[in-house]
């Protein structure tokens, strides 16, 4: 924790995992997405469900899906401002069994079509984890540049992927492999200290046995 | 933050000669390796964002428990009273503390410090401390890092979250680091400064975090009065020289204990104390969500 932690953030209240993590979970999913969102369903989970109404816990995740920050004062006028973009929203329930209280899967289509499924937690004070996408383990923190590449599960994948990061410069912080089954859908999620060139990501679309692409970037955020 | 005793700053300041704050700021620096500009101009811009937020209470604003709002109102005119029962200091202190509480509730930009649901205590005490003695921005700045020297090392060796360790980890530690800080605006040496942030978290040992309806409101924005109140009287105490007899990081060692034998369901579980009550029960009736 550093003396901002402690001082700060600059949020719009009421709380920091109800309000503050819901909103970055749904700024970091708008960013996954990559396009505006023209539907969006959310379904919240647990303590979300139980006190998120009190918490304006749904005005905080529209808001975010909108590409507002925890600090912005609009986010109290989300659904309506959402309204006026013409985004759709749904909210529902949904039991994530063991996941954090503080969970909301987001089931998303963006304008251009393409689909995108989230699962995000709110792990306290405003850090959160986006647990899993696209129906596939996940777990980053939107700290860090990420890119998440679902593929089959086949030899060389993982070589093709990080010698393009090695060729770019990119130094990886931290990775994680998860597989379906053996030989079925696989994904790899890359946390970077850079950020991956955009032509990059369009290189690994194309590749065989690549089955989608999806990056998580911090460039526009103000750094902190 | 590589200091988890308040002894250990003390120690640096003296053996560097530079005041309490410098040793935070230069801490600060370092972990995040910024310029002492760039640090303090990101403090400055949390002192304006809390002078905002206290300008811009809204008292017609409601939140949406309905349990929340125009309290603040009520404050002032009373403080406008000749017949209030406390100074105009205390009075402004107990006015701001729930200003910030209730925008908080009402989804207004506040700073958390250290949490959101304490984000009234230290504004409160600090913006009055400014408006009534008219001291500089910049010397409120240096405030804010004693407090906030004072909450990293809470954190760090005890809690600043409800559910881990209570009201105390939350309230208790604003209360603290607002002593301190007022301790350091009225020229109190470093053993002044500690001792008020000792007394502080020593009255509010043992608060636990029984929120209505899992809400950051009952009794969490009032909390925030009694909070900020206590900071003043901590420092006053600590500045006429008296000294705690437990050792200021004893009570935070302390504090870290009291948290652990709280039972969860007083951790902001919302399962019994006040959350459990009649009057609590109808409002969580009232907040549950259809779909």
């Amino acid at each position: 924790m550093n003396l901002f932690d402690i001082i700060g953030p600059v949020m719009v209240g009421p709380s920091s995992s109800h309000t503050a993590g819901a909103v970055k979970i749904g700024y970091v999913t708008r960013k996954l997405m990559g396009e505006p969102i023209a539907s969006a369903k959310i379904l919240l989970h647990g303590s979300f469900l139980a006190t998120g109404k009190g918490h304006g816990t749904h005005f905080a995740i529209v808001a975010g899906l909108l590409g507002m920050k925890p600090d912005d004062s609009r986010i109290p006028e989300s659904i309506e401002l959402a309204k006026a973009e013409g985004m759709q929203v749904e909210f529902g329930k949904i039991d994530l069994g063991e996941r954090h209280p503080n969970s909301v899967e987001l089931i998303l289509e963006g304008v251009n079509g393409r689909t995108l499924t989230v699962i995000g937690e709110s792990i306290g004070g405003s850090v959160i984890n986006i647990a899993s996408v696209d129906g596939l383990e996940a777990n980053f923190s939107g700290d860090y540049p990420t890119l998440i590449v679902h593929n089959l599960d086949q030899p060389g994948h993982v070589a093709e992927v990080t010698s393009m990061l090695a060729h770019k410069s990119v130094n990886i912080a931290t990775m994680q492999l998860y597989r379906a089954s053996r030989g079925g859908n696989a994904v790899m999620v890359i946390e970077c200290d850079q950020e991956v060139p955009q032509e990059s990501i369009r290189w690994l679309e194309h590749l065989e046995g690549v089955e989608k692409v999806t990056y998580y970037s911090l460039e526009g955020d103000a750094k902190s | 933050m590589s200091y988890s005793k308040l002894s250990e700053i003390v120690e640096v300041s003296k053996a560097q000669e530079i005041p309490f704050w410098e040793v935070v700021l230069q801490e600060d620096m370092r972990e995040r390796n910024v310029t002492k500009e760039e640090s303090m101009k990101m403090m400055r811009s949390m002192y304006e964002a809390m002078q905002q937020a206290d300008k811009n209470y809204n008292p017609k604003l409601k939140s949406a428990s309905g349990l929340a709002g125009g309290d603040g109102a009520k404050l002032e005119k009373f403080r406008m009273n000749e017949n209030r029962l406390v100074g105009d200091f205390l009075a402004q202190v107990m006015e701001k503390a729930v200003k910030m509480g209730e925008s908080n509730a009402c989804m207004r930009r506040i700073v958390a410090m250290p949490t959101a649901g304490s984000c009234g205590v230290i504004p409160a005490v600090l913006l009055t401390y400014q408006e009534q003695k008219n001291v500089p921005d910049e010397r409120i700045v240096e405030a804010l890092y004693v407090a906030g020297g004072i909450g990293e090392v809470i954190a760090a060796s005890a809690s600043i979250s409800g559910a881990e360790g209570g009201c105390q980890a939350e309230i208790g530690s604003a209360s603290a680091m607002a002593a301190g800080a007022v301790a350091f605006l009225e020229a109190g040496n470093n053993e002044e400064i500690v001792h008020a942030a000792a007394f502080a978290l020593k009255n509010m040992l043992g608060l636990t975090c029984d929120p209505v309806a899992g809400l950051v409101e009952v009794p969490c924005i009032k909390r925030n009065i009694s909070g900020a109140v206590n900071a003043v009287i901590s420092s006053q105490l600590a500045l006429s020289g008296v000294r705690s007899a437990i050792e200021p990081d004893e009570v935070i060692a302390s504090m870290k204990r009291i948290g652990k034998l709280i039972p969860a369901c007083l951790r902001e579980t919302g399962q019994d104390g006040l959350a459990a009550t009649e009057s609590a029960k109808k409002v969580e009736e009232r907040m549950r969500q259809d779909f």
